[in-house]
């Protein structure tokens, strides 16, 4: 039982995080490589808007979500739009970014225990004879509500419609009048808000540091690979997987083995089915 | 198994989601002939030439050569038993000459094996084999970059590369498409001499009259079927095809 | 009409018209302006770690050097066989945690170690990215980004290979100079070597799979194969910077997994200029002297570079090499039109 609460928490964790990375792809094709960066920004600015502006927490979180979303689009349009359709170029300017703006953090003593953001509620409480601290379990819940308003916006919106529209295919949305600029601004600004939304809720947990930023990219990247970039479903299967096979390694083998079954996986999915488990990866093979 | 067939296509199909793209379609090709494929717009013409050379795998059916199983090997053993194609849109290696293009497909390993490497100079049979499709050696041209040549030539370089592997049958994925009149009239020679060498060759076209002179059997599809095959003044005449042309009045 | 528009022209020079081809060998002059880049990339590179004071500055200059290997490895893999490599970690890691290994445990001197940390270090390197070569160029980008952090976090956590604290006492080279002058030769063979390759015929077939890997499979070429070679020859490269370092420090840490090692080698060959082979060599000296000359700011200068490289990138710049060659071969001036 521990398990699978544990489990649940760890997988839904991780979607989280992969949630932003896969929308950013599926939209514009791009890898964003800051999306750690975005991340810890989300968390910095939440605890200068906390502590050094003495807002109060909610306000905080919400005016950092919002701007760094606008901070992701404005990444877009002034730099990446630039390097448009040539991967090499967009992966490299994407991570260089993320870089800059990690490193910017260490550089201005971003480090150390102190940079915490408060849990929304303190305490646990015991289910099913687990206990199970209440941080988690909102976890879990925002994680859900994030999915179905995803699902929701995606499926019900003009603005939602339009970005899995050009996900599925850009030209023909192009002829239907969709701005693939303007989507692809909109889907980096979504991401940025998804990595903020999965900051706030996951960041009170430990405390903010600049190589959480590294991590975030590694994990929301491995999930993607795991279950296959470009699938919605696939986001959440390789989040689940992978989420569930750390925590049983974790329960059954030893702490220390959560990277290394990271590192499992993705050996094991790129030998047996390199576009991830339920990928839409064409392989060279199928373009003609 | 008759000894002169040199390509069985038996029962193939294929489906892309749920088009059906190709539709049980079988054709024996006959060495030393000329096979032209036409047929509308998406009647599958190219699906079927991606099926057959490995770019695409079918759904159902057999493809043979010589007694080799086709389906299911990836294009570049295809191409190494000695079934090539041009490609509908000739996109050469930009970023090198004409010359060094050929050089390409001569260090595969068919040539390697068919004639124990000892070819020599590649540069020296490249420039061969460009002549003969009508490259001329001295005006500097097979050293000029790819990208500098107009269409017709890019055509022939297609076929120049088919070539170089030394093959038995050449599938033209649309040889004659945008090229002029008189850049047609120069090709013509080229390949009536490819076939009295005893070459095998398929051609899927749309400029039916110049196909016409030049193939012993036509083969028209239409929505991913066969619908007639047989001698090209049998299929002028051929109601059914008229009316996969020109739709039912 | 009154109006006069100028526009600027640019022109080759016209020593350069006068050397082309046989005629090069005419004059003593047309020799000089033909050989004068290369025999001062060659001499200046031999010579510079003579003309340097300190010590320090020397240890500078072979540490450029293995960011030369590492930026040529880079170059060769995306400007000529049209992968994006962004493992270059990968391979110092690989290859210095061998070499660290085998001289560490077994003893073996860093003559046998590093030759052997070059080849095997390159052969598993290239059979973890194998899966990836049939795929789009992005999965190759993402994976080898992902090797090094995924590597480096397992040791840390297993406590392998010495863990966080690494493998101190290896063996180092005799003096620095044993150091300096057997790397510097190497860079030359190499840049010339890679470039002689490039231009082989096995070099046309990775340039045409760049190009246009469709027609290169229907020309009966396995495709999967040759890219195979071309990574374990960009993997053998990195591999072996990374066993020089251990054997220059005396020591393997998880630090030869650091990012640094990735992004570096882009940066020196997007400064140096794309594709030209030389250029990624001289942007890794340049960007390593600008690295230590910011020491002092500490992680500040990853931001400048890694602003720099984002610059450079979007705004899709030739790079130094290709900029000092117009300047060299053309000139330019206002025509009337």
């Amino acid at each position: 039982m521990n398990i699978f609460i544990f489990g649940l928490v760890n997988s839904v964790i991780l979607a989280l995080i992969a949630s932003g990375f896969a929308l950013v792809y599926g939209v514009s094709r791009l890898a964003n490589f800051a999306h750690g960066a975005l991340y810890i920004l989300v968390g910095f600015a939440t605890w200068l808007f906390l502590n050094r502006l003495g807002i109060n927490y909610i306000g905080s979180i919400f005016l950092s979500i919002v701007i760094v979303s606008i901070i992701g689009g404005a990444i877009y349009r002034f730099f990446l739009i630039r390097v448009k359709g040539m991967p090499a170029s967009e992966i490299i300017a994407s991570l260089s970014i993320g870089i800059a703006i990690m490193e910017l953090f260490r550089w201005r003593g971003f480090i150390g225990e102190a940079y915490m953001l408060p849990p929304f509620v303190t305490g646990s409480v015991s289910i099913a004879g687990v206990m199970i601290d209440w941080q988690r379990l909102i976890i879990i819940g925002i994680g859900l509500a994030m999915m179905l308003s995803l699902w929701l916006f995606t499926h019900h919106t003009k603005v939602g419609l339009s970005l899995r529209a050009i996900a599925q295919d850009k030209r023909a949305s192009m002829m239907s009048g969709i701005d693939p600029d303007r989507t692809a601004v909109i889907g980096l600004a979504m991401g940025s808000a998804l990595a903020g939304v999965a900051a706030v809720v996951i960041l009170p947990l430990g405390s903010i540091t600049v190589e959480t930023g590294y991590m975030v990219l590694t994990d929301a990247i491995a999930v993607c690979i795991i279950g296959g970039l470009g699938s919605w479903m696939g986001v959440l299967a390789g989040a689940f997987l992978l989420g569930f096979s750390q925590i049983l390694a974790t329960a059954f083998i030893g702490p220390h083995w959560q990277m290394v079954v990271v590192l499992l996986f993705i050996i094991l999915t790129l030998i047996l089915k390199p576009s991830g488990l339920l990928g839409r990866q064409k392989e060279l093979e199928e373009r003609v | 198994m008759n000894k002169d067939v040199i390509l069985q296509v038996k029962g193939v199909s294929k489906s892309f989601g749920g088009v059906k793209a190709i539709n049980h379609v079988s054709f024996d090709l006959l060495k030393g002939q000329i096979l032209g494929i036409i047929g509308p717009n998406g009647s599958g013409k190219t699906t079927l030439v991606n099926l057959i050379t490995g770019f695409v795998k079918a759904d159902s059916g057999l493809i043979f050569s010589e007694g080799k199983k086709l389906i299911g090997l990836p294009p570049y053993k295809i191409a190494g038993l000695g079934i090539v194609r041009t490609f509908q849109i000739p996109r050469p290696y930009h970023s090198l000459s004409a010359m060094k293009n050929l050089v390409v497909p001569l260090y595969s390993s068919r040539i390697v094996r068919t004639i124990g490497g000892k070819l020599g100079d590649r540069d020296t049979v490249a420039l061969d084999i460009l002549e003969e499709v009508g490259f001329e050696r001295d005006a500097h041209i097979p050293y000029k970059h790819a990208s500098a040549f107009p269409e017709g030539f890019l055509k022939r370089l297609e076929l120049a590369r088919c070539l170089a592997l030394r093959p038995h049958v050449i599938i033209m994925d649309e040889l004659f498409s945008g090229l002029s009149v008189s850049e047609i009239t120069a090709m013509i020679p080229i390949i009536e001499k490819l076939q009295m060498n005893g070459m095998t060759l398929i051609m899927v076209e749309h400029r039916v009259r110049e196909l016409f002179q030049l193939a012993h059997r036509v083969m028209v599809m239409n929505f991913g079927e066969k619908i007639a095959e047989d001698v090209p003044d049998e299929i002028i005449k051929s109601e059914i095809v008229k009316q996969a042309y020109m739709g039912v009045t | 009409m009154d109006e006069k528009i100028r526009r600027r022209e640019r022109l080759d020079r016209g020593i350069k018209v006068r050397t082309e081809g046989i005629y090069a060998i005419s004059s003593w002059r047309g020799i000089a302006y033909m050989s004068l880049p290369t025999v001062a990339f060659v001499l200046g590179l031999l010579i510079i770690p003579l003309a340097v004071t300190s010590m320090a500055w020397q240890k500078i200059i072979i540490i450029a050097c293995i960011f030369a290997f590492l930026a040529l490895s880079f170059d060769f893999l995306a400007h000529f066989v049209g992968i994006v490599c962004l493992g270059g970690a990968f391979f110092t890691g690989v290859g210095g945690y061998i070499s660290g290994l085998l001289n560490s445990a077994f003893g073996l001197p860093l003559v046998i170690t590093i030759p052997i940390a070059t080849i095997g270090g390159a052969v598993i390197c290239t059979l973890f990215l194998l899966p990836c070569l049939p795929m789009r160029g992005i999965y190759f980008a993402i994976v080898s980004l992902m090797y090094p952090l995924l590597f480096a976090r397992v040791i840390q956590a297993l406590n392998i290979f010495g863990g966080t604290d690494g493998l101190p006492g290896l063996a180092t080279f005799p003096n620095i100079w044993v150091e300096l002058y057997l790397i510097l030769p190497l860079i030359l063979l190499l840049t010339f070597g890679l470039r002689r390759l490039v231009n082989e015929d096995f070099g046309m077939v990775l340039r045409a799979i760049k190009d246009n890997d469709q027609a290169v499979k229907a020309s009966n070429i396995n495709i999967t194969w040759f890219k195979m070679k071309a990574v374990f020859l960009a993997a053998a490269i990195g591999c072996f910077s990374g066993a020089y370092l251990a054997h220059l420090y005396g020591w393997v840490g998880l630090s030869l997994f650091a990012l640094d090692f990735s992004i570096f080698p882009i940066a020196a060959t997007v400064v140096g200029g794309v594709g030209t082979l030389v250029g990624p060599v001289i942007g890794a000296l340049i960007l390593t002297l600008f690295s230590e000359m910011l020491r002092e700011f500490g992680p500040l200068r990853v931001v400048f570079y890694s602003l720099i490289l984002a610059g450079l990138v979007i705004l899709n710049t030739g790079g130094l090499v290709p900029y000092l060659q117009r300047k060299y071969h053309q000139f330019e001036r206002w025509t009337e039109i």
